[in-house]
């Protein structure tokens, strides 16, 4: 296993070079339904938010940039220490590995990315023994720091995460998620079902998470609210196809395209 | 003193012998004969060859009379000495639209080329004790007539000739060969049918009716169940054609099953496919029902998370030798591992404090 | 049925040259497990047709058998695997490990160190070591590929953090030459360090999980742990009360209903041979000849 810091990662990759370079990414379903031809690149340090109402082909696209679907056509090439690699094509052990130290992904549902039949602090240390962690002590020390920087009690770390409500559950799958310190997370719907006041909560830790850390985030929503706090940098899609993309507030303010202004305008009417 | 246990061969000797009287019961009654149970027992005999997968009624029989009985140990029996036959060949596949029909039923048609024929079956049969049989076990003469020489050609190829039935896939590869190869998944459709044919039918009787039920619905009519005869052919190298060899009993179940189509496929009617060995209607009937609810992958279906869509789940548990020799298994001694557990809770208990202990306590 | 009518040691020949290219895949992938077409035995599933399989494929006419269930020869079970080879192989058995070449064993490695040409052949009921973290065989099968193993941590993880102690006593899982997570077969983790390094070679069969695998001598095994929680093999704190063995594993026994018990060598060719040279224990009075 080669293991792999992160921050030196960062630091000795070419500046002019994006993590991810995403080109022509194709995959559709017999239905239709499916992403077609999208291309973008996302740098070091960057949030892109993917917005789109369901059945706008984000999911699948989502799916694909972080390998859990095979795509038809394109490439999502990633930066690994200064060596541009095609994890469409990489082979399966490397794209798992890849996924196990460099990426990350949120789930909506924190059901689907935890394990529920293991503690609070087992969850957390999975990572950190995948990758090859053995000091019971040290894991367990990783593991209290990180349920306290998402704000859940040391003090609940052999709690199983059934006895979580929802959103210290949403917090400990992004503590599981970030302890290995990745670079790239992906994040689809991270807020969804979850009341309002919780999601605030949730959205103000992620957004000084991403920050601390320089993380790279691809996030996937439907909800605009949430793209507008964390996002740098938007695409809207519409039937398989990015139909607009630009700076965040750039998008929202000012929408170009029809569906977009119609995406806006709902949401301001909510 | 303690003295070791000495003598598990002395007790193994004696309760052989005694397994061999009491299967032969009170002496004062007469014997079973492999005839008997053979020609009076059929339908046990079938199973035992369908589910010991050997095409052979007098084995079958005495694995039954050595088993007293119990039909799984005498799957077992037959089983075991299967694995022992060398295997000369394989024969051409088995004709069955060519078959010497016994019975043949259809839910779908009222009337079909080559008729409906209702054969021996309990189905219609009021489930009252006949007492008679108590005393007296002389049947009267069913009566007959000359087989019809109409050609009773499948139900489903005529659906099949207007295009309404799902075509079939056909690639001509040699399947897997289950009782040669380990068991490995994916498991293609050749092979699944392989796993169910010789699986448990009480088994397969509850998950097809779990998915009557709901669990994994396929919406199944009996196309045509038949029962009869077929000719069983091999090519002889020697010769450089295919002689007949002998004829077996067979049932065949066709279901089909409404579709409504899928991202994949247009609307059609698809099927189920079962085949057993001897009259084995309630487990060909099952077969083909588990057998549709596990091809929802191939037909873009959902899946509901039914256990019997769960193609790793039904072959994995389906058989009744593994079954019931794991389950019993456990009868053996495991005192090595139960000390390990004694001194592991010992161990713990004395890390937890006293006070504790004497709370639980 | 006599047992003239079946090849030599029951199998066909065609079928243990299956297995023994089981086993050679085996030998040389220490601790990946190898499918293989298990048969089905005259003895149920679950009760050693695993073992017996391999067994089968590795006896030769001349060769010495032994059998042990819990370490012991005269357990029901060692018994009636031992008569069936007696019968369909007509070689020659042995209760003496070191006469042995080939031993058979269920739950227990002898107490005595084997040596090279000998081969112990292990009975497995789940070869599968993350089975019960992940029930499913095709997923299990794609973690052992991609050496995904954190998950067999978590598990220790979680003994450590609910008891204070990793809370498993047998079939404790070992690394092979630092690829393969590997079962052990049930044998009490006091067994565990005399896999690694050992001179004989160690096969594995699983009858019904239709798998094999093996350890070709001196393989490195290590017993997965924390570095601050290391591996502890585990017996009864006793010395044997027939021959006074101290670093033997025990079995307890209850003697009585008021609590008494006494503790004894659970490898009874070793606590016998102990007891001809004259060792004894705290129950066998001075004087009594073993």
């Amino acid at each position: 296993m080669t293991a792999h810091d992160p921050h030196i990662g960062a630091m000795t990759a070419a500046i002019d070079m994006p993590l991810l370079s995403v080109g022509g990414l194709t995959k559709t379903y017999g239905s239709g339904r499916g992403c077609a031809n999208v291309s973008f690149d996302l740098w070091p340090g960057e949030v892109l938010g993917i917005v789109g109402e369901s059945g706008s082909g984000k999911s699948t696209l989502l799916g694909c940039l972080a390998g859990h679907i095979r795509p038809d056509a394109g490439r999502v090439v990633y930066d690994l220490d200064g060596h541009a690699r095609d994890t469409v094509s990489m082979a399966e052990p490397d794209r798992r590995r890849l996924s196990r130290t460099e990426w990350t992904f949120v789930h909506q549902n924190p059901r689907d990315g935890l394990r529920m039949g293991v503690s609070a602090g087992g969850n957390v240390g999975e990572r950190l023994m995948a990758v090859g962690a053995r000091n019971y002590g040290a894991i367990r020390e990783t593991a209290t720091d990180w349920l306290e920087r998402v704000e859940i009690a040391a003090d609940r770390i052999d709690d199983r995460p059934r006895a979580f409500s929802g959103g210290m559950q949403q917090r400990l799958q992004i503590a599981r998620n970030l302890v290995t310190g990745p670079r790239l997370v992906f994040m689809d719907e991270p807020t969804g079902g979850l009341d309002v006041s919780v999601q605030a909560r949730l959205l103000d830790l992620l957004r000084g998470l991403v920050r601390d850390m320089g993380l790279s985030v691809i996030i996937v929503t439907h909800d605009l609210a949430v793209v507008r706090l964390l996002a740098d940098r938007l695409m809207v899609m519409k039937d398989g196809r990015v139909i607009e993309e630009g700076l965040t507030d750039q998008v929202l303010d000012d929408p170009q395209a029809a569906y977009t202004q119609l995406l806006v305008s709902s949401v301001l009417q909510v | 003193m303690y003295v070791a246990t000495k003598g598990g061969e002395r007790a193994i000797d004696a309760a052989h012998d005694w397994l061999a009287e009491e299967r032969r019961g009170d002496p004062a009654v007469p014997e079973l004969t492999i005839a008997q149970i053979r020609e009076q027992m059929r339908l046990a005999v079938n199973r035992v060859m369908a589910e010991g997968s050997l095409y052979d009624p007098d084995l079958a029989a005495l694995a039954i009379k050595q088993a007293r009985g119990d039909l799984i140990e005498a799957i077992f029996l037959v089983r075991a000495y299967r694995t022992t036959l060398p295997r000369f060949g394989s024969s051409h596949p088995v004709e069955t639209c060519d078959m010497a029909i016994t019975r043949r039923i259809s839910a779908t048609f009222k009337d079909v080329p080559g008729g409906q024929v209702l054969g021996p079956t309990f189905d219609y049969t009021h489930r009252l004790l006949d007492f008679k049989l108590m005393a007296d076990g002389e049947a009267p003469t069913a009566a007959r007539k000359p087989a019809d020489p109409e050609p009773a050609p499948h139900i489903l190829a005529l659906l099949d000739r207007d295009g309404l039935m799902e075509p079939l896939a056909h690639d001509g590869a040699t399947p897997r060969d289950l009782t040669r190869e380990p068991l490995e998944l994916p498991a293609d459709r050749p092979l699944r049918l392989q796993a169910l044919t010789r699986g448990d039918e009480g088994f397969l009787l509850s998950l097809a009716y779990s998915t009557q039920r709901g669990y994994g619905r396929t919406h199944a009519f009996v196309g045509e169940l038949r029962i009869g005869t077929c000719a069983v052919e091999m090519e002889i190298p020697e010769l450089g054609f295919a002689v007949e060899i002998g004829e077996i009993e067979l049932t065949e179940c066709e279901t089909v099953n409404q579709f409504t189509g899928s991202k994949t496929e247009p609307p059609q009617f698809t099927r189920g496919y079962g085949l057993v060995m001897g009259q084995s209607e309630r487990k060909a009937i099952s077969m083909s029902l588990v057998e549709r609810a596990l091809r929802w992958e191939e037909l873009g279906e959902e899946n509901t998370g039914a256990p019997a869509q769960d193609t790793e789940f039904v072959l994995y548990h389906s058989d009744n030798i593994q079954a019931t020799g794991f389950l019993e298994h456990i009868k053996l001694p495991h005192y090595v591992d139960f000390q390990s557990e004694l001194e592991l809770i010992r161990k713990l208990r004395r890390a937890v404090a006293p006070e504790r202990l004497e709370a639980a306590e | 049925m006599t047992e003239h009518a079946y090849n030599f040691a029951y199998l066909d020949e065609a079928t243990k040259q299956m297995i023994r290219r089981a086993i050679l895949k085996g030998l040389a992938i220490p601790g990946y497990q190898v499918p293989f077409a298990s048969r089905e035995m005259p003895m149920p599933y679950g009760w050693g047709t695993g073992g017996v399989q391999v067994t089968a494929a590795c006896l030769t006419p001349s060769d010495t058998l032994k059998v042990i269930d819990q370490g012991a020869d005269d357990a029901t079970n060692a018994v009636s695997i031992r008569k069936f080879f007696e019968r369909t192989a007509r070689v020659a058995t042995t209760t003496a490990t070191a006469e042995a070449s080939v031993i058979q064993t269920r739950h227990r490695i002898p107490e005595e160190r084997l040596s090279e040409g000998q081969i112990l052949v292990y009975q497995v009921p789940i070869p599968e070591p993350l089975r019960f973290l992940e029930p499913r065989e095709s997923e299990t099968r794609r973690m052992h590929a991609l050496e995904e193993y954190g998950l067999m941590h978590v598990k220790l993880y979680e003994d450590i953090a609910r008891h204070g102690e990793i809370a498993t006593s047998y079939a404790y899982p070992v690394k092979v030459e630092e690829r393969y997570v590997m079962d052990p077969s049930p044998i009490p983790k006091f067994d565990n360090p005399k896999l690694s390094g050992m001179a004989a070679i160690q096969l594995f069969g699983a009858g019904r999980e239709q798998r094999i695998y093996a350890l070709p001598p001196y393989t490195e095994v290590v017993s997965l742990d924390f570095e601050d929680h290391p591996f502890e093999p585990m017996k009864a704190d006793h010395d044997c009360d027939l021959c006074g063995a101290g670093e033997s594993y025990l079995d307890e026994l209850i003697t009585d209903d008021a609590g008494g018990r006494m503790f004894v060598c659970s490898d009874t060719d070793f606590c016998a041979a102990r007891r001809a040279g004259g060792h004894r224990g705290r129950l066998v009075p001075e004087g009594d000849a073993a």
